[in-house]
């Protein structure tokens, strides 16, 4: 598909709880790892293409904490923005959206309630909505969906889920494997390119990046539209340059600065 | 301060992120979708994203018209998006809603082989002398988000190639069209608003 010079984008991720960016390995051992404005500056302002913000507070409404963060960031940042994590209506969406997000990630609220996807991307359009996958390997060429954090499986295939949600008006699918979430031991590629290779909107990758290498891997094997990591970038591990780079020099192509 | 710049809210989509990023510039700035609060200042930006039926206000009433008499007299406009397409003549997206017609053609869908919406940063090329792009090089990238695009005409200034190329940045005196989002497109985008506002 002669698509030469649409680059695969590299977002960062941060998840937040209370107001701070917090990282840890599958929910455990949580770490201070700074204010979210300040980070997703630095992170703009060192080459990542997108950043996504992630309430992973799990609680009953939308933390009030979340839209101070969200306004906050938002005036710092001058490249496209997410928000996720507990938004569960149209009302929500609307709140995060006003607060300056461009999209809004719907991740269990969408399996509970479908036709979110279809409220929020009719009142802003499918580009401001992105369906958030929690996928658990089953087979060697099946994975089912989960929700609350990965936490509770719901049965349902996620390839199927996937389809649908593009069809209900999904701009994006955000797609997290959880086997490889925190492992640092690559992106799942068979889980991406199973996706990615049967819709029409991108995918984003999400879970195990820990290399460069494994940036090269989900663009190259797992068809991947976009990249999304957190601990990578947060600890100075691997700087967005340097993944850049890698994949530069692979012949994919990427924003560098000029 | 400058000139004021007003951004015509015709209900199409958030505005916050262009208001945000003239703020940063320094520039003055007013949302509204009264035609004579619109009428008063000397730059319009139009943003908008999603279906170009959403540009219906824009076909009939005061709205509209106070846009059209400003554009046939030279008044400095860029439209940005679903803005950029309203200057063309229309879109196949909404048949029964004309655009300006400032700029030749019709706004089509990308074919369906290929993945769409085209998201994500993509690199422009120029192909003619530009006020708007002023300090930019070809080939910088810029971030775009939508499922229609306007053909390349005689005021393309800029193009972009996704399966073949469309029109990325249309311009003719002071009137100035923008497929990609200035606003997201970091200090690319920012320049560009800052050519514009600084006209």
């Amino acid at each position: 598909m002669p698509c030469e010079t649409l680059a695969k984008r590299i977002i960062a991720c941060l998840d937040v709880s209370v107001g701070r960016v917090v990282k840890g390995i599958q929910f455990e051992q949580l770490r201070d790892a700074g204010d979210p404005a300040d980070l997703a500056a630095a992170h703009s302002a060192a080459g990542a293409d997108e950043i996504v913000l992630l309430d992973i507070t799990a609680t009953a409404e939308l933390p009030n904490t979340l839209l101070d963060t969200v306004r906050c960031t938002a005036n710092q940042l001058f490249i496209p923005f997410t928000v996720g994590g507990g938004i569960r209506s149209l009302d929500d969406a609307a709140a995060v959206l006003d607060c300056g997000a461009d999209k809004v990630a719907i991740n269990s609220a969408a399996i509970a309630d479908p036709g979110l996807i279809t409220r929020v991307a009719e009142r802003y359009g499918s580009q401001a909505v992105v369906v958030a996958i929690d996928a658990h390997q089953k087979t060697p060429t099946s994975w089912e969906v989960y929700v609350w954090g990965g936490r509770k499986p719901t049965g349902i295939d996620a390839l199927e889920w996937a389809v649908r949600a593009e069809q209900l008006g999904a701009g994006e699918i955000l797609l997290t494997s959880m086997d490889r979430d925190g492992t640092k031991a690559g992106f799942d590629c068979a889980l991406t390119r199973t996706i990615a290779k049967r819709l029409r909107i991108p995918v984003i990758a999400s879970g195990g990046a820990g290399e460069p290498h494994h940036f090269v891997q989900v663009f190259e094997e797992g068809a991947a539209d976009a990249a999304l990591a957190a601990s990578v970038f947060h600890f100075g591990l691997k700087s967005v340059e340097t993944i850049k780079l890698a994949l530069r020099d692979a012949g994919i192509p990427v924003r560098l600065a000029c | 301060m400058g000139a004021m710049v007003a951004i015509v809210d015709y209900g199409a989509g958030n505005l916050t992120s262009v208001v945000k990023a003239l703020r940063r510039l320094g520039r003055r700035c007013v949302v509204s979708c009264d035609p004579e609060i619109v009428g008063l200042a000397e730059n319009w930006i139009i943003p908008g994203v999603g279906n170009f039926k959403a540009t219906s206000p824009l076909a009939n009433g005061n709205l509209g018209q106070v846009l059209r008499n400003g554009i046939a007299d030279g008044r400095s406009l860029l439209g940005i998006c679903l803005g950029l397409q309203w200057l063309f003549e229309g879109s196949t997206e909404a048949e029964d809603l004309r655009g300006v017609g400032a700029f030749p053609g019709v706004c089509q869908r990308f074919p369906h082989h290929v993945k769409s919406p085209h998201v994500g940063w993509d690199s422009i090329t120029f192909r003619g002398p530009s006020r708007l792009l002023a300090g930019i090089p070809s080939g910088a990238y810029v971030y775009f988000t939508h499922s229609y695009r306007a053909p390349v005409c005689d005021n393309t200034v800029a193009t972009c190639t996704y399966e073949e190329p469309f029109t990325a940045v249309a311009e003719h005196g002071s009137l100035f069209g923008v497929q990609f989002h200035p606003e997201k497109s970091g200090d690319i985008g920012m320049q560009i608003l800052e050519n514009f506002c600084a006209l």
